[in-house]
C-alpha cells in the first residue's frame, strides 16, 4: 500500500505537501515513486510556474500599453527595477525572456506532458506503475531544482536573464552585452541543463513503459490515442533535447572558459575581445534543432488529451483513429526536419531556406487532418458539454486559427517581411501557447477525479473559466496579427521611437485590457482548482462514463493501481454509442463499452 | 481607471457564477454537464462563432489601414501578391472549419436519451481532405519557392550600388563603396576609436579611401542596391518593412540582402495611404501636444531601417533613417560627403573632430 519512503524528511517547505490531508507520512509526499503522486507533483509545480510566468506577461503588456507610465505594482513587484514606478527597460526584456522559458519549459513541457504521461500512461495502458519508479521520482526532483534555480534567477544582483527565451549569442554570452547576461544567464543555463536531464529521465521511462507494460490484449492499435501522443512525444524529446544540452553546455564553455563555438570578431564596449572563429548561426542550429520539436513536445500531448476528452464527450468514437496515429508520427517524423524556418534570415544559405519551406509546409498536411478528424468526431455526436469538452473545442478552435497563420511563417519569401514581429507572436501564441494551456485545462477538468481520488471540479466555475478565457485569448492575440503586419519589431520595450507606430497604441490597449481579463479568469481556475481539492465533492467512479482503463480503478489511490489482477483488454478505446445490427447499445442501457468488456456474441470488431 | 474596469470584470465573473448556479437549482447536484448545460453552452458555441467573424471584421474595419503601404521595392509587389493569395485561402479555410467545428458543437448539443452515431471512419473522406492540402500547398511551396529564389539571388548584374550597412548597440551606420563601387576590407580589429576609424577599415586598403560612411542611408530611386550586413558586437536585423526586406546582422559574417527601391520618399508622402496614416498620427501627436506630452511634434513620413533582433537595453530605439531620390539629389548628397580617406587625413593631426561619424542619430 505505502510507497517506499525516504527517511530523511526534506525541511524546506515544498510546494504541494501542503494540500494533501491527514496522512501522518509526509515523505509519501515528497520522495514519492508512485506515479499518480508524481503526476500531482508536476502538476502543481507547473501551475506555480504558470502562475509566475501569466503574472510576468501581464506586467510587460501593461507597460506595452501604457509605455513609460508609472504604475505602483510595478514597483511592488518589481522593486529597484522600477523606479518610481516605471519600468525599465532591461527588466523589460527579462520579462519576456523569463516569461518564455517558463510557459515553454516549466509549464507546457513539464506541467502538461509530466503530469499527463505520469498520470495517464501507467492508468491507460494497464501497468501497476512507470516502468522506473525511481528514475520517475528522479525526474520530478530534477525538474523542481530546476524550476527553484530558475526563480533563484529572479533575484541576482544584475537581474535574470534577459536575450529572449532563445538566448541567442552573443548577446547571451557577452556580460558587456547586456546585464542580464552575468549570473542570471549562467543561472538560466545551469536551470535548463538540469531540466534536460529531468525531461530525458521522464521521456526515457515513458517509452520503456509503453512498450514493455502493456497489459494483456493492449496491442499498440487499441492503445487510446493520448498514450499514442505521449509515446511519440517522448521519443522526440529523446532525440531532440540532447541537442540543446550540447548548445547549452558549448554556450557555457564560450562564457566561462573562453571558448569560440558561436563568437567570433566582436568589439564591444571599446575593445576587441579574441573570440574568433565561432558562429552565432550554429547556435541558432543546435537550438531550434530542439526549439522546432518542442512546439510539437508541448503540443502532440494537448492534442492527445482533446482527442481522448473529445470522444468520451461526444459519445462517438475518434474519427480516424488510424489517421490520427499516422498524423502524430507524421508530424513527430517532420517535426525534427523543419527548425530552418525560424532562420530564414540569419544569413543561412538560402538555398537551405528552400528545403525548410518544402519541408514546413507538408507539416501543414497532418495537421490538417487532425483537425477535420476532430470537427468529424463532433458530426452527429451527443455533445456532453463539459468544462473539459469545450476546452477541447476551444483548443481546435485556436490550433486552426494560429496553424493557418503558419502558412505565411512557414514561406520563406513571405516570413521575410513577418519575421521576428508581432505576427510570429500571434501565431505562435494561438497555436501552440493557447492551444496548448487548453489542453491542460481540458485534461485537469477531465481527470481531476482521478488525480483526487474522485473529487470533481465544480463546472460552473469551469465554464466561467472556459468562456472569459476564449473570449480574451482572441481578444488578444486576433488584433495582435494586425500590429505584426504594420512591422512592429516584437521585444520592443516600447513604440514610442517611431512615430508610424503612435496609432497602433490602441491596439496595444485593447489587447492587454483582454490579457489583464484574462488572467483574472484564471484565478477562478485556481479557486476552483484549490476548493474541489479540499471540498470538492465526490462524484461516480467513472463520471464521464468513459472506455479507457483508468476508470475502472478505485477512487482511493493505491500503490499498484488495480487491487486485484489487472484488467484485461478486449476492445479499442472509442467504443461509443456502438450499436448491433438491431440499432440496440452493444451493452444495453449504456452508450460505451469499456475496453475490459470481451466482445459479444456476434459483434464485429469495428475500431479502425 | 484600470483598477475599476477590473472590479467591474471580477464582479460580472461574480454574476456570471451566480446566473449558471441559478440555472442548475432544479437538476442533480453532481459536477457533469446535464441537459441544461449542454444546451447553455451549445448556445455559447454558437455565439462564440458569432463572435470568432465579429472581432475578424472588427479588426480588419478598424485595424487593416495600419498595414504597411504598398511595398517600395521592385520585388515587393510579388511579395504582396503572394501574401494577398496566401490570406484569401487563409480566410476562407478558417471561416469554414470554424463555422463546421463551433455549428457541430451547437447542432450536436447532448441531450438525455439521444443517440451518437458510430462513425469511426472513412477512407473517402480521409482521402479528399489529405489531398486538397496536398494540392494547395504545392501550390504555395512552389510559387513560394520561385519568388524566394528570385528574392535572395544577390548578384552583381544590373550594375548594383554596394551599400554596407553596419550594426552595433545602439546604431546603425552605412557606408558605400565610393566611386569605385567597391568597399574597402574591414575587420572589428582594425577599429581605431581615437582616430574615429568606428567601422575597422583597413587603412591600407585602396578601395576603403573614397569609402563614404553615413548615419542616413541614401539611395538613388530605380537602382539595384546589394547590401552587406555587419555586426560588430551581438546580433542585429536589419528590418526595412517599407521595401518587404530583412536580414540579421552576425558577427563573424558578412551577410546579403539585395532590391531595387521604386518609389522615392517625395513620391511615397504622396500615397493616398501614406497621406492618411501621416494625417491621423499627427492628429494623436495634436493632442499630445495640447495635453504637453512627449513625442508631439509633427510626423513626416520617412522609410526607417529598424533593428528586429533582440540586441539588448536600447533595441526599441535602433533605427536609420532611409531617404530614397531621384540620383541627381543622390549625387549632389554624395558629392557633400567626405571620404573615408579625407576623414582619415583630416584626423592625422589631432584626435577625432567634433563632427565624427561616431555621434549617434536619435531621429
Amino acid at each position: 500500500m505505502s510507497v517506499t519512503a525516504h527517511a530523511n524528511v526534506d525541511d524546506h517547505a515544498h510546494d504541494d505537501h501542503h494540500h494533501h490531508h491527514k496522512e501522518t507520512f509526509v515523505t509519501k509526499y515528497i520522495f514519492s515513486q508512485d506515479h499518480k503522486m508524481i503526476a500531482k507533483q508536476y502538476l502543481i509545480t507547473g501551475l506555480i510556474m504558470g502562475f509566475i510566468g501569466i503574472a510576468m506577461s501581464l506586467l510587460f503588456r501593461m507597460q506595452l500599453a501604457w509605455p513609460g507610465e508609472s504604475f505602483p505594482i510595478f514597483e511592488a513587484v518589481l522593486g529597484k527595477w522600477a523606479p518610481d514606478g516605471v519600468m525599465d527597460a532591461d527588466i523589460y526584456l527579462a520579462l519576456v525572456t523569463i516569461h518564455g522559458t517558463i510557459m515553454v519549459f516549466f509549464v507546457l513541457t513539464a506541467g502538461l506532458s509530466g503530469t499527463f504521461s505520469n498520470l495517464l500512461i501507467p492508468l491507460q495502458i494497464g501497468a501497476r506503475d512507470m516502468a522506473s519508479g525511481f528514475l520517475n521520482m528522479l525526474s520530478y526532483w530534477m525538474f523542481f531544482m530546476s524550476s527553484v534555480i530558475m526563480v533563484l534567477s529572479l533575484f541576482v544582483e544584475a537581474g535574470p536573464a534577459a536575450a529572449g527565451w532563445t538566448i541567442y549569442p552573443p548577446l547571451s554570452a557577452l556580460p558587456m552585452a547586456q546585464p542580464g547576461s552575468g549570473m542570471g544567464m549562467t543561472l538560466w543555463l545551469v536551470s535548463m541543463a538540469i531540466f534536460i536531464a529531468s525531461s530525458l529521465l521522464g521521456s526515457l521511462n515513458y517509452i520503456v513503459t509503453v512498450i514493455n507494460l502493456r497489459t494483456k490484449g493492449m496491442s499498440m492499435t487499441r492503445l487510446p490515442l493520448t498514450i499514442w501522443a505521449f509515446f511519440v512525444t517522448a521519443i522526440i524529446g529523446v532525440i531532440s533535447f540532447p541537442v540543446l544540452l550540447s548548445a547549452a553546455l558549448l554556450l557555457i564553455m564560450d562564457r566561462s572558459f573562453g571558448t569560440s563555438f558561436f563568437l567570433s570578431d566582436i568589439f564591444i564596449q571599446g575593445e576587441v575581445l579574441h573570440y574568433q572563429g565561432g558562429s552565432p548561426v550554429l547556435y541558432e542550429h543546435l537550438f531550434w534543432f530542439l526549439g522546432h520539436p518542442e512546439v510539437y513536445i508541448v503540443l502532440l500531448p494537448a492534442l492527445g488529451i482533446t482527442s481522448e476528452v473529445m470522444s468520451t464527450n461526444a459519445r462517438k468514437p475518434i474519427f480516424g483513429y488510424r489517421a490520427m496515429v499516422a498524423s502524430i508520427i507524421a508530424i513527430a517524423f517532420l517535426s525534427t526536419i523543419v527548425w530552418g524556418h525560424h532562420m530564414f534570415i540569419s544569413g543561412m544559405n538560402p538555398f537551405l531556406g528552400s528545403v525548410f519551406t518544402f519541408t514546413t509546409l507538408l507539416i501543414a498536411i497532418p495537421s490538417a487532418v487532425k483537425a477535420f478528424n476532430y470537427i468529424t468526431t463532433l458530426w452527429k455526436g451527443n455533445l456532453q458539454l463539459n468544462p473539459a469538452m469545450l476546452f477541447s473545442i476551444g483548443l481546435v478552435s485556436t490550433f486552426i486559427t494560429g496553424g493557418l497563420t503558419g502558412i505565411i511563417l512557414g514561406d520563406s519569401t513571405l516570413d521575410i517581411n513577418v519575421h521576428d514581429t508581432y505576427f510570429v507572436v500571434a501565431h505562435f501564441h494561438l497555436v501552440m501557447g493557447i492551444s496548448a494551456l487548453y489542453g491542460l485545462f481540458a485534461g485537469v477538468y477531465h481527470w481531476f477525479p482521478k488525480m483526487f481520488e474522485g473529487k470533481m471540479m465544480n463546472k460552473n466555475l469551469g465554464y466561467v473559466h472556459f468562456w472569459v478565457t476564449a473570449v480574451c485569448a482572441y481578444g488578444v492575440f486576433f488584433p495582435m496579427h494586425f500590429v505584426g503586419m504594420a512591422g512592429v519589431p516584437r521585444r520592443y520595450y516600447e513604440n514610442t521611437a517611431f512615430p508610424m507606430f503612435d496609432e497602433l497604441t490602441d491596439v496595444q490597449i485593447l489587447m492587454t485590457v483582454f490579457a489583464l481579463i484574462a488572467g483574472l479568469a484564471q484565478l477562478v481556475f485556481v479557486y476552483n482548482f484549490i476548493s474541489s481539492i479540499f471540498y470538492g465533492k465526490k462524484g461516480p467512479q467513472n463520471p464521464w462514463k468513459s472506455n479507457t482503463l483508468e476508470w475502472t480503478t478505485p477512487q482511493k489511490h493505491m500503490h499498484g493501481n488495480w487491487p486485484g489482477a489487472i484488467p484485461e483488454v478486449h476492445r479499442w478505446a472509442y467504443d461509443y454509442s456502438k450499436v448491433d445490427e438491431n440499432g440496440e447499445y452493444i451493452i444495453p442501457g449504456q452508450d460505451f463499452v469499456p475496453q475490459t468488456v470481451p466482445l459479444q456474441k456476434d459483434e464485429e470488431e469495428l475500431n479502425h | 481607471m484600470i483598477f475599476i474596469v477590473l472590479v467591474l470584470v471580477g464582479i460580472a465573473i461574480w454574476q456570471m457564477t451566480k446566473i449558471f448556479e441559478l440555472t442548475q437549482l432544479k437538476t442533480e447536484s453532481a459536477q457533469i454537464a446535464n441537459d441544461t448545460d449542454n444546451k447553455n453552452n451549445g448556445y455559447m458555441l454558437f455565439a462564440f462563432l458569432i463572435f470568432i467573424y465579429g472581432i475578424t471584421i472588427f479588426s480588419f474595419w478598424k485595424y487593416a489601414k495600419f498595414l504597411l503601404p504598398e511595398a517600395a521595392s521592385e520585388h515587393g509587389a510579388d511579395y504582396d501578391y503572394l501574401m494577398l493569395v496566401s490570406f484569401v485561402i487563409i480566410f476562407f479555410v478558417q471561416t469554414v472549419t470554424q463555422a463546421l467545428l463551433h455549428y457541430f458543437g451547437y447542432k450536436y448539443r447532448g441531450e438525455k436519451g439521444k443517440k451518437a452515431l458510430f462513425y469511426a471512419d472513412n477512407d473517402r473522406l480521409e482521402f479528399i481532405w489529405t489531398i486538397i492540402p496536398v494540392i494547395v500547398l504545392a501550390g504555395l511551396i512552389l510559387w513560394g519557392l520561385y519568388t524566394w529564389t528570385n528574392i535572395m539571388d544577390v548578384n552583381d548584374e544590373d550594375d548594383p550600388l554596394i551599400v554596407e550597412l553596419y550594426a552595433q548597440q545602439f546604431n546603425w551606420t552605412a557606408r558605400y563603396g565610393g566611386t569605385d563601387n567597391v568597399l574597402g576590407a574591414a575587420n572589428v580589429r582594425m577599429i581605431d576609436i581615437d582616430r574615429a576609424n568606428v567601422l575597422g577599415l583597413d587603412e591600407a586598403d585602396t578601395y576603403a579611401a573614397d569609402d563614404v560612411i553615413v548615419k542616413e542611408l541614401h539611395l538613388p530611386v530605380g537602382r539595384k542596391v546589394n547590401f552587406k550586413m555587419r555586426s560588430q558586437d551581438v546580433l542585429h536585423s536589419a528590418y526595412m518593412p517599407h521595401f518587404r526586406a530583412q536580414m540579421n546582422c552576425v558577427p563573424g559574417m558578412t551577410t546579403e540582402f539585395s532590391f531595387t527601391p521604386i518609389k522615392t520618399t517625395a513620391e511615397m508622402r504622396q500615397d493616398a495611404d501614406v497621406v492618411d496614416k501621416v494625417n491621423r498620427t499627427n492628429a494623436i501627436r495634436a493632442e499630445r501636444a495640447a495635453n504637453g506630452e512627449d513625442n508631439s511634434d509633427p510626423w513626416e513620413f520617412d522609410y526607417i531601417l529598424l533593428c528586429n533582433k533582440i540586441c539588448g537595453k536600447s533595441h526599441y530605439n535602433m533605427q536609420m533613417k532611409i531617404i530614397v531620390e531621384t540620383q541627381e539629389e543622390y549625387d549632389a548628397w554624395m558629392a557633400s560627403q567626405q571620404t573615408f580617406g579625407q576623414m582619415m587625413a583630416g584626423n592625422e593631426p589631432e584626435e577625432a573632430p567634433a563632427d565624427s561619424v561616431a555621434v549617434i542619430d536619435e531621429d
